[in-house]
């Protein structure tokens, strides 16, 4: 069993927080992960995405191979789109619908929206409306990681746990708010 | 012991303390930092004891790590790659002078130019000094190389270079620690004293012992667990993979055993035989190196009239940048798979100066007084402020390297460009700005050089400066009337007189600072958040 995840957003957005709770869990049930992250220069509102490689078996490569992606998870629409030559025919870009605007030439919305509908396998929801409605408005990511995690061929169970394992020194309230959020977006997945 | 989830830095770093390491040394750069703040926040790390400030450069910090190595004791010292240049000096002499404690130099370098204003090979670095240089092409392997690398350097009583790129830096992997924590070294002088004089007499034999050790560097790379020669059936093509090479040639196979013979390097100098076996047994020669094609030129040799050398130089793989997965199986001539291609609708989205950070105050007053000029010219420098070369300010037409905002506007002002104007940040000021400016007042140079002050290494993210509190006292020291340094507050609100500043000290003929002071915003919401929790 593989999956090659790639977590994507804008620097500062907290796109790449999600990743951590992923590992920890595929670490948790004895799995291999491999997570390549971009620091530096970028992170100054650009771009920034993440490779996300768990499995079985050993990995080779710390990026994944174009036409490989399993779910594509992303906290802002356009940034979605931006490696979609990663994406494999069968996979999933699970994607929350606000834009981060702070670039002058950003798309049309409808325009953007209509690219995302061609891909056979999405799902694209107001994350941030949801994390606002659970009084967790910085829980975005969070909402995007649970409803990804039906995809994720990860149990919820171990997702929560590892927010317990990552969270717990931060206390009870930031682990329960980040749980709620995890469960809140798993709802929208399963509807 | 349980596996930790360690970034191929903070491997390193744990590895280095489990090692029985006594200090780290180094200024910060992407992507070598993660290193050095692994060690400042470990626990451990201070229970023992072990030093680990940052340092004004990458020279002062590798030298620093020198004198501890004198001393006897295990030193690291991290850089990224064009920090290498700044070290180089040292570097190449502490090849001649040897070690006493153990010491491995870390060059992060960052093809595809990811942070970086090049993507030099630091390979070519450790190939010029001739000491041996480790390769890891993974997290765990940087873990065992640098206990590995200690006891070489020990042995060898030479430094060790480690190269990682940006990949093996900046990805996570679990990676299992050894048992046993090493001990530190005591304290212990060289035992000849003239070891570190490199006087021409002594340095000529240090040089000649450097040479006679160079076949033992080979023989202990044809026998390291870290070489590996893998056999293949197929003998039409030899694969030699260096570094994390290796793994983008695995991911290809992940499903099958690759059926071409594969030589894994990661440590150098090349293992001679190794490599003479697959040269000799395969029919033609592909080869993988991460960065630059330093060995593929030295395999193909001047006149290329041996067997054919597949790589970066005849169009195999890319000249520049990363390999990746997909590179190397292209040019094994897979069928490579892609997904959809990207929307013409995505749009690039550069990196940009936050919202509410100073240097955009800064800019947008030096903008306007700028206009009083219209000849004259905005050099700049390595940081954050870099992004003023874009939209909306396009305010600086220059970015080379560390500290040559100061000394390129000098040499402009002296052929007559006027105004020249310097444009820093604090901490590359005192990185490599100092002496540029004394060069300036030695002279009574016609620039105005402005520090922008915002209290913190910036764009490494938030660490100390070594100018913070000193600036003002460093330009009085170098020789700048005290007249002319001029402290502004980059706010809106004084917009109107810091363009009055500016006015006034640009069109004064002589050596002028300007230092807008305002903390960094990203340093600001950090302490003001850490403060809320300490609460």
């Amino acid at each position: 069993m593989k999956i090659d995840i790639i977590l994507c957003g804008v620097g500062g957005m907290g796109a790449l927080s999600s990743a951590a709770i992923i590992s920890k869990a595929a670490l948790d049930m004895g799995w291999y992960m491999k997570q390549a992250e971009t620091h530096g220069m970028s992170q100054r509102g650009g771009d920034v995405q993440s490779h996300l490689r768990i499995s079985d078996e050993p990995i080779a490569s710390d990026l994944i191979p174009e036409g490989q992606c399993d779910i594509i998870l992303s906290v802002e629409p356009m940034e979605a789109l931006r490696y979609l030559p990663f994406l494999n025919k069968n996979g999933w870009v699970i994607t929350n619908k606000n834009p981060f605007i702070n670039i002058p030439n950003y798309p049309n919305q409808d325009e953007l929206m209509a690219e995302i509908n061609k891909i056979p396998n999405h799902i694209i929801f107001d994350a941030d409306a949801i994390a606002k409605e659970i009084k967790n408005p910085k829980g975005t990511n969070m909402v995007v990681l649970g409803a990804a995690s039906k995809y994720l061929k990860i149990d919820i169970e171990k997702l929560e746990d590892a927010v317990r394992s990552i969270f717990g020194k931060k206390g009870d309230d930031i682990v329960n708010a980040n749980i709620n959020a995890l469960r809140a977006g798993r709802a929208i997945a399963d509807k | 012991m349980d596996k930790l989830l360690l970034l191929g830095d903070e491997a390193i770093a744990q590895a280095a303390i489990d090692a029985g390491l006594s200090g780290v040394y180094a200024y910060p750069g992407t992507p070598s930092t993660e290193i050095t703040e692994y060690i400042q926040d470990s626990k451990m790390a201070k229970e023992r004891g072990i030093r680990s400030e940052w340092c004004a450069n990458e020279k002062t910090a590798m030298e620093a790590a020198l004198g501890m190595s004198y001393a006897g004791k295990r030193a690291l010292y991290c850089c990224k790659h064009v920090g290498m240049n700044v070290a180089a000096d040292c570097f190449v002499n502490s090849a001649i002078t040897g070690i006493n404690g153990g010491l491995i130099y870390i060059a992060a370098d960052d093809p595809s130019m990811h942070s970086s204003q090049n993507e030099q090979d630091s390979r070519f670095y450790a190939d010029f000094a001739l000491i041996p240089a480790l390769e890891p092409s993974n997290q765990q392997e940087a873990y065992d190389m640098i206990h590995y690398g200690y006891e070489l350097s020990e042995r060898l009583k030479l430094p060790i270079m480690m190269r990682i790129t940006t990949r093996m830096a900046h990805s996570r992997a679990g990676v299992t620690r050894k048992s046993e924590v090493r001990a530190q070294n005591e304290m212990s002088y060289p035992k000849d004293k003239m070891q570190y004089i490199l006087l021409p007499a002594v340095a000529r034999r240090q040089y000649q012992s450097l040479l006679d050790k160079q076949q033992i560097m080979v023989e202990e790379s044809e026998n390291s667990a870290f070489n590996k020669y893998i056999d293949g059936e197929n003998k039409k093509l030899g694969i030699i993979a260096c570094g994390i090479g290796y793994n983008y040639l695995m991911e290809n196979f992940a499903d099958r055993k690759c059926p071409y013979p594969v030589l894994k390097i990661s440590q150098y100098p090349m293992p001679t035989k190794l490599v003479s076996k697959i040269y000799d047994e395969c029919d033609e020669i592909l080869i993988l190196e991460e960065g630059q094609p330093l060995y593929e030129r030295l395999l193909r040799g001047i006149l290329n009239k041996g067997k054919v050398i597949k790589g970066r130089l005849d169009g195999t793989l890319p000249r520049t940048g990363e390999l990746s997965p997909n590179a190397v199986g292209k040019a094994l001539g897979l069928e490579v798979e892609c997904g959809m291609p990207i929307p013409s609708l995505v749009a690039p989205r550069p990196p940009k100066l936050c919202d509410g950070c100073p240097h955009i105050d800064s800019y947008t007053a030096l903008n306007e007084a700028m206009k009083s000029f219209p000849g004259g010219r905005v050099f700049s420098d390595i940081g954050c402020y870099t992004l003023g070369a874009l939209p909306p300010f396009e305010a600086i037409y220059s970015t080379v390297d560390m500290g040559a905002s100061i000394t390129m506007a000098k040499g402009a002002s002296e052929a007559d460009l006027l105004p020249s104007v310097a444009v820093i940040g604090d901490s590359t000021f005192t990185h490599s700005g100092m002496t540029g400016l004394l060069d300036c007042c030695v002279d009574n140079a016609n620039v105005t050089v402005v520090i922008l002050d915002n209290e913190i290494t910036g764009m490494t993210g938030s660490q100390k400066s070594s100018a913070t509190g000193r600036l003002e006292s460093i330009c009085t020291g170098i020789g700048v009337d005290p007249k002319h340094i001029r402290v502004i507050n980059p706010l809106k609100k004084y917009f109107e007189e810091n363009v009055a500043v500016f006015k006034e000290e640009i069109g004064y003929k002589g050596v002028s600072v300007i230092i807008p002071r305002r903390e960094c915003i990203v340093a600001l919401n950090k302490r003001l958040k850490a403060a809320k929790k300490n609460k």
